[in-house]
């Protein structure tokens, strides 16, 4: 590095740089604060929903699953998997889960396995209440296709 | 050695390498669980094997990033630890936390863990990286905060050196970041925006200034080159590192929430991420090119080398090939993120810590000049196919992320094939992952091989070497 440009001058970019970049990140946090809850329509976080988070993370979902694109990538993406699998309704949607959630682990040989959860019925319809808020969320458009 | 109680070190190292044998263990699982999806289903789930790999790896990398600390920063202050005893205790108790942890992972269903440790009561679990209990988040705040009060007294009461302060910096944010994982909120966007605080601003921000702070200390050791411009370079590389990860972290807000102008802001700071990695390389290759003495640890200077390199190419140049919005757009939650994940983790933090072991472990063993050549030998076979079969499994992730993008991603809703589908035509990628994966622990057995190579040489050269400059006077 050239001589004229001293230890100083270094020191001064990294606590300046730093300093600044770091408030900047807290001023675009602040705006993104006011900006989410017409893009997460938190209002429609229902007791149910609430209770679809906690059983969500309660039985480490995000283990095998990715959601919104985030978690393993052993197992489909589930944030839209309302998209995918409940035609636009909420009762069909419903229905489907409760079968399939049964279902498990099902009986193939070398299929990847989901275990058997126990949920009760109002859980596994909390669970599918927060899955289908969650497809709500406004989230630039992603994933491409239903696939996810 | 300098000090008698940078030996602290050297437990935190032994028990970091020992953690390290079993993430990767478990990582071979996974590899084939992604073949045969069964395979030790119901004792081994994926999510359990998937949490203890990812668990090892984090916790290894603390007890690393801490025995680094207790080993440079007194000899950096020019003056002892300032409580050898606590750094004792608090081995045994961060040990054990971690432990029970991944017993509690192992042995019982995670819902059950989560009831056994009261989680409803502060509920954090279940989210990714952070699966620990809450209790045990709780050990691991007072385990950093004991640790973190040990070296800052060290550091107030001694030499107050540049490496020094970017250090306890570093070790200061990741304190404070971590406190992130506390916050769990109902609503999933605001949960997902502030866990990022905790793994962007950790891995992408100050995890980088610990790293720049070993590399710096083992280069001035390794080299001999003049503290000053050292000390410049490591200045102006982290410098880059915080001003474009800060504001780079929105390439994680994309598609989780957050407005537009994230895609913008995300893609142009973290474009500029590779930087102070690229500056890395150069600075290490340079340092050694000008320094002033042949250390006799060789290896060490290999792997304070390689670490600039492999970090380069998996947080730099893994990072930017999908970094970028629309190309984000396709590739994200896909194998090019595990591949990406895989080579920047092992290259940045698992090589740093493995830099600064086989530079500090064999003066703790009473060989100021390194091992012995035959072990450094074995060492340096080790190194080579540990990296390399990194680099492999990095490329058979990439391949497999390419081929999942493009069968299941670009095409339309009624073309597009299903992830499960998907998989299905990925598995001879699958096989190739997992044969570098076996060369790895291949490597890594190697590795650990090393410590034990060469006894009786060391024994009888130790009495010449006492004379021999160690590099810890510079």
């Amino acid at each position: 590095m050239a001589d004229n440009f001293t230890k100083g001058m270094a020191r001064n970019i990294y606590y300046g740089g730093g300093l600044f970049t770091f408030l900047l990140l807290c001023g675009l946090t602040f705006d993104t604060m006011l900006e989410l809850p017409s893009r997460d329509h938190r209002e429609n976080i229902t007791e149910s929903v609430a209770l679809g988070k906690s059983l969500w993370e309660d039985n480490n979902c995000i283990g095998c699953h990715s959601l919104m694109g985030e978690g393993a990538y052993f197992a489909p993406e589930l944030a839209n998997v309302y998209d995918r699998y409940g035609q636009g309704n909420e009762d069909t949607f419903k229905q489907f889960l409760q079968s399939w959630m049964a279902m498990q682990p099902m009986a193939i040989e070398g299929r990847r396995k989901m275990p058997q959860f126990n949920l009760e019925s109002h859980e596994v319809d909390a669970l599918a209440d927060f899955l289908i808020w969650t497809s709500r969320i406004d989230d630039n458009g992603w994933p491409p296709n239903k696939q996810g | 050695m300098k000090f008698q109680s940078q030996a602290v070190a050297k437990p935190y190292f032994i028990f970091a390498l020992a953690l390290f044998a079993g993430q990767i263990l478990f990582g071979l699982v996974m590899g084939l669980q992604y073949i045969i999806g069964d395979f030790l289903f119901p004792y081994l789930p994926f999510n359990v094997a998937r949490m203890v790999h990812t668990n090892l790896l984090i916790v290894w990398l603390l007890f690393a990033f801490m025995g680094a600390s207790y080993y440079l920063v007194p000899e950096e202050c020019d003056r002892e630890l300032h409580s050898p005893l606590l750094a004792k205790i608090l081995f045994w108790v961060f040990a054990a936390a971690g432990v029970a942890t991944i017993l509690g992972y192992l042995l019982v269903p995670y819902a059950q863990l989560a009831e056994m440790t009261y989680n409803h009561l502060l509920p954090t679990m279940g989210r990714e990286f952070l699966e620990q209990p809450t209790i045990t988040k709780i050990g691991i705040v007072v385990v950093v905060l004991g640790f973190i009060f040990n070296i800052g007294m060290t550091i107030l009461k001694g030499r107050k050196t540049v490496i020094n302060m970017v250090l306890i910096t570093g070790l200061i944010g990741l304190a404070v970041f971590f406190l992130f994982s506390f916050y769990n909120p109902e609503n999933l966007v605001l949960d997902k925006y502030f866990w990022w605080w905790v793994v962007h601003l950790w891995v992408e921000g100050v995890w980088e200034l610990i790293l720049g702070a070993i590399l710096a200390f083992t280069l001035i050791k390794v080299t001999g080159v003049d503290r000053e411009v050292i000390e410049k370079w490591l200045y102006i590389i982290i410098a880059m590192a915080l001003i474009s990860g800060l504001i780079g972290m929105g390439h994680h807000y994309f598609w989780i929430g957050p407005g537009e102008y994230w895609l913008w802001l995300g893609s142009i700071f973290s474009a500029l991420e590779p930087i102070p990695f690229f500056m890395m390389v150069v600075f290490a290759f340079r340092m050694v090119r000008q320094r002033r003495h042949d250390h006799g640890n060789q290896i060490a200077t290999t792997w304070a080398l390689g670490t600039a390199v492999m970090a380069f190419l998996g947080a730099g140049v893994w990072g930017f090939i999908h970094t970028l919005a629309p190309v984000n757009y396709f590739t994200h939650g896909s194998q090019i993120t595990a591949a990406h994940g895989h080579l920047a983790f092992f290259g940045a933090y698992a090589m740093i810590s493995m830099t600064i072991i086989s530079y500090a472990m064999p003066i703790m063993r009473g060989r100021p000049q390194g091992n012995p050549a035959s072990a450094q030998k074995v060492e340096r076979f080790a190194f080579w196919t540990m990296c390399l079969s990194m680099l492999g499994i990095t490329l058979a992730l990439t391949v497999a992320g390419a081929y999942q993008v493009a069968l299941q991603r670009l095409p339309d809703d009624s073309m597009a094939l299903s992830f499960m589908q998907t998989q299905a035509k990925l598995v001879p990628f699958y096989w190739i992952r997992l044969g570098f994966g076996v060369t790895f622990f291949v490597g890594l057995l190697a590795y650990f091989a090393s410590f034990f190579v060469g006894q009786h040489v060391a024994e009888s050269a130790d009495a010449k070497k006492e004379e021999v400059c160690c590099g810890s006077c510079s």
